[in-house]
């Protein structure tokens, strides 16, 4: 059980210190270092004090998912092996939170899709697994191209899931993720998304915390179910099972505890607000025009902002970092001036979009799109076409674009 | 787990459940020589249950918890169906998980209790269906196996998916006339000790529950060997009575007339060189002590 001694200061086997993660990701010194995503991710696992990773190959986190793999070599990693699909990885890494370990593993694509059984399983098991989504195409016929179609498929699971911009929103907000889903009041997983190969294959400059610093361990006696580890006592878990009993209390039992997971995902926004400075960060709110976005379209929102701004439209920009906890005040607030809003997406169904017309009032101002979907790049330019087009103005057929 | 923990703060005794007053008070946890023998004696580690009255599992289920050589500090991983009704009657830890992936589960488990507990010993038992375990699960069955991973994986054989009412199932005796096998199952019986053997287990028994001191003992070797060597594999046959069209109280003669040396669950049994000599010396340990302890004996009359 839990000695109730801070770690804080000491040192673990590879000699790093285990340091206050408020000042190791706010205070401390940063390196600025030249990374892939994927390089990245190691970086981040590297000062996470993870006890156990299992991977698996699939484009394009097979990368990241390889590099862990040079960390356990070096002793950063408890455990690491590869599993032998996406769905045992997937109960794996469970088996692993089960029994109390700080748990991380990547997916990407139709491997998330193929785990899908898992996640909702996590979450009711109230299981603080860390699981970094490289986003690709999902469907037939193959592609292997950025696609951000399958966090649809996630958001309904009781998971948290943040979609990140940049290789810097990964690094920090692995560390942090972790901080967010093990409070005891959350201890739910997290899907980290980011768009693959925009983000996970690029190189970017990306501000590193020292080495020789690591988050402090995992501590499953603060979990609110109990730990696997028959260190606490083995009373019998329940005299009546949840299952198979044809009775009012077993689905009581069931509706209730699936309602604390999603309460618990509403309870992870305070502290995620706390981590991340917000859940959405936003820019020139008051303009009549606004790019609300997440992932790599926020990047290319901003480009879009610019060229706008060279023909004299103002435009503002909200970047959505999380979609569970869902930032409906948020983004009620900061679009109450717009008259038109944009979502630009990297998928066909533009859920985003959606989630946004459930959310604020006159919901007719959004603009679903543009999209592009099946790994092709959303240049700006379609970005400030679709604006263009939207206000009555001229536009640039895209097929004139750099004549 | 230390005995230590489950202790009652003494003010708070009474008003504990009455489950938990015995567990701490007669509970065989600790007990070196614990086996079947003290089924009866106490509430613990099971001592009702919801299966149908008869039911094989249920003899199966008491016969292996009470076998555990280290309940403490053992957990258990189960899958979805009749064993999924028991498991929250049975003073261990046990996980739930989904089906199929109980194999998968018990190896990130496994793994996890290695890295926080190293030098301790904590052993994870497997115990699924045969759908789980041979058909669904049949992928992380083997993969484990592939990886060594050191746990026990236990299968009630009932050669058919019991609980969703008699399906075919992949261990189903050829022939066998089921729902979702309208004209007889067309292939034969799945032949999993072999393919465990073949797969890396070092320990692969295949028998019934007609005697609980064969199962005491193969559960026991199991374990050990697990801990120590690599994985283990027991396939019981636990029939379902109801969906073989048996009475409550033909369970036991169901199993005695499939054990016979010519049916399909005459007891086989497979062990790796390694696990033999590590099962020798376990032996000559046990004989040392017993010779011990009754010189002791003889001194102290």
């Amino acid at each position: 059980m839990a000695e109730g001694k801070s770690v804080i200061g000491t040192q673990n086997k590879k000699g790093q210190t285990y340091t206050d993660p408020w000042y190791m990701l706010h205070e401390a010194p940063r390196t600025p270092s030249f990374f892939t995503g994927s390089e990245v991710i190691k970086e981040a696992i590297r000062r996470a004090s993870c006890d156990v990773m299992i991977a698996y190959p699939i484009t394009p986190q097979s990368e990241a998912a390889a590099l862990i793999g040079e960390l356990f070599a070096e002793g950063y990693v408890g455990d690491y092996f590869r599993g032998e699909s996406e769905f045992a990885v997937m109960s794996e890494c469970a088996g692993a939170a089960f029994g109390g370990a700080r748990v991380f593993t990547t997916t990407a694509g139709p491997g998330t899709m193929r785990a899908m059984e898992n996640f909702p399983m996590w979450a009711g098991a109230r299981l603080p697994i860390q699981m970094i989504v490289t986003c690709r195409g999902i469907n037939s016929p193959l592609s292997i191209q950025p696609d951000t179609l399958e966090i649809s498929y996630l958001l309904n699971t009781g998971m948290l899931v943040w979609h990140a911009e940049t290789a810097q929103d990964f690094f920090d907000w692995i560390l942090k993720g972790y901080m967010v889903a093990e409070e005891p009041d959350v201890h739910l997983p997290l899907a980290l998304c980011c768009d693959g190969f925009f983000v996970t294959h690029t190189k970017d400059v990306v501000h590193l915390t020292p080495a020789d610093m690591c988050l402090p361990p995992y501590d499953p006696y603060r979990s609110p179910v109990p730990c696997m580890d028959m260190e606490c006592p083995p009373v019998r878990m329940m005299r009546d099972p949840f299952v198979m009993k044809s009775n009012y209390i077993s689905y009581a039992t069931h509706a209730s505890w699936q309602q604390e997971v999603w309460a618990a995902v509403e309870r992870s926004r305070k502290h995620t607000i706390h981590w991340l400075n917000g859940l959405i960060d936003a820019e020139n709110t008051d303009a009549d025009i606004l790019i609300v976005t997440s992932g790599t379209a926020v990047s290319q929102g901003r480009e879009a902002i610019r060229l706008l701004e060279d023909e004299g439209v103002r435009c503002g920009l909200v970047k959505v970092k999380t979609l569970r906890p869902w930032p409906g005040d948020e983004i009620r607030e900061a679009t109450k001036h717009a008259k038109h809003i944009f979502v630009p997406e990297f998928n066909v169904t533009g859920w985003l979009a959606k989630e946004i017309r459930a959310t604020i009032p006159n919901s007719d101002r959004v603009h679903a799109g543009p999209h592009v979907c099946g790994g092709m790049t959303m240049p700006p330019e379609i970005i400030v076409s679709e604006i263009k087009t939207a206000l009555g103005m001229r536009a640039m057929s895209l097929a004139g674009r750099g004549s | 787990m230390s005995k230590e923990r489950i202790k009652i703060a003494p003010e708070f005794f009474e008003i504990m459940p009455p489950e938990y007053q015995d567990l701490v008070q007669r509970a065989t946890f600790g007990k070196e020589d614990r086996g079947w023998k003290d089924i009866g004696t106490t509430k613990e580690l099971i001592e009702e249950h919801s299966l149908c009255a008869g039911c094989p599992e249920s003899m199966a289920f008491r016969y292996i918890l009470a076998s555990l050589p280290n309940p403490e500090d053992t957990v258990m991983v189960g899958s979805t169906g009749c064993t999924s009704l028991v498991f929250p009657h049975v003073a261990v830890h046990n996980i739930h998980s989904l089906f199929g992936n109980q194999n998968a589960i018990a190896s990130g488990l496994k793994r996890a209790l290695t890295v926080r507990f190293p030098g301790r010993i904590k052993d994870v038992v497997v115990l699924a269906g045969d759908g789980a375990t041979v058909d669904i699960g049949l992928d992380m069955t083997l993969q484990a196996w592939f990886r060594q991973e050191k746990f026990t994986t236990i299968c009630f054989d009932n050669e058919l998916y019991a609980n969703t009412g008699g399906q075919e199932s992949g261990l189903m005796q050829k022939g066998f006339v089921a729902k979702m096998a309208p004209v007889g199952k067309t292939f034969e019986k799945v032949r999993l000790p072999e393919i465990a053997r073949e797969s890396g287990c070092h320990y692969v028994v295949q028998c019934t529950v007609s005697k609980p001191s064969l199962v005491e003992k193969v559960v026991r070797n199991a374990v050990f060997v697990a801990r120590e060597i690599g994985p283990t594999y027991l396939q019981l046959y636990t029939p379902c009575i109801l969906e073989i069209g048996k009475n409550s109280m033909e369970g036991l003669q169901e199993m005695r007339d499939s054990e016979k040396p010519t049916e399909r669950f005459a007891y086989r049994e497979y062990v790796s060189d390694a696990a033999k000599q590590f099962l020798a010396e376990l032996a000559a340990k046990e004989k040392e002590k017993k010779a011990a302890a009754k010189q002791l004996a003889a001194q102290e009359a």
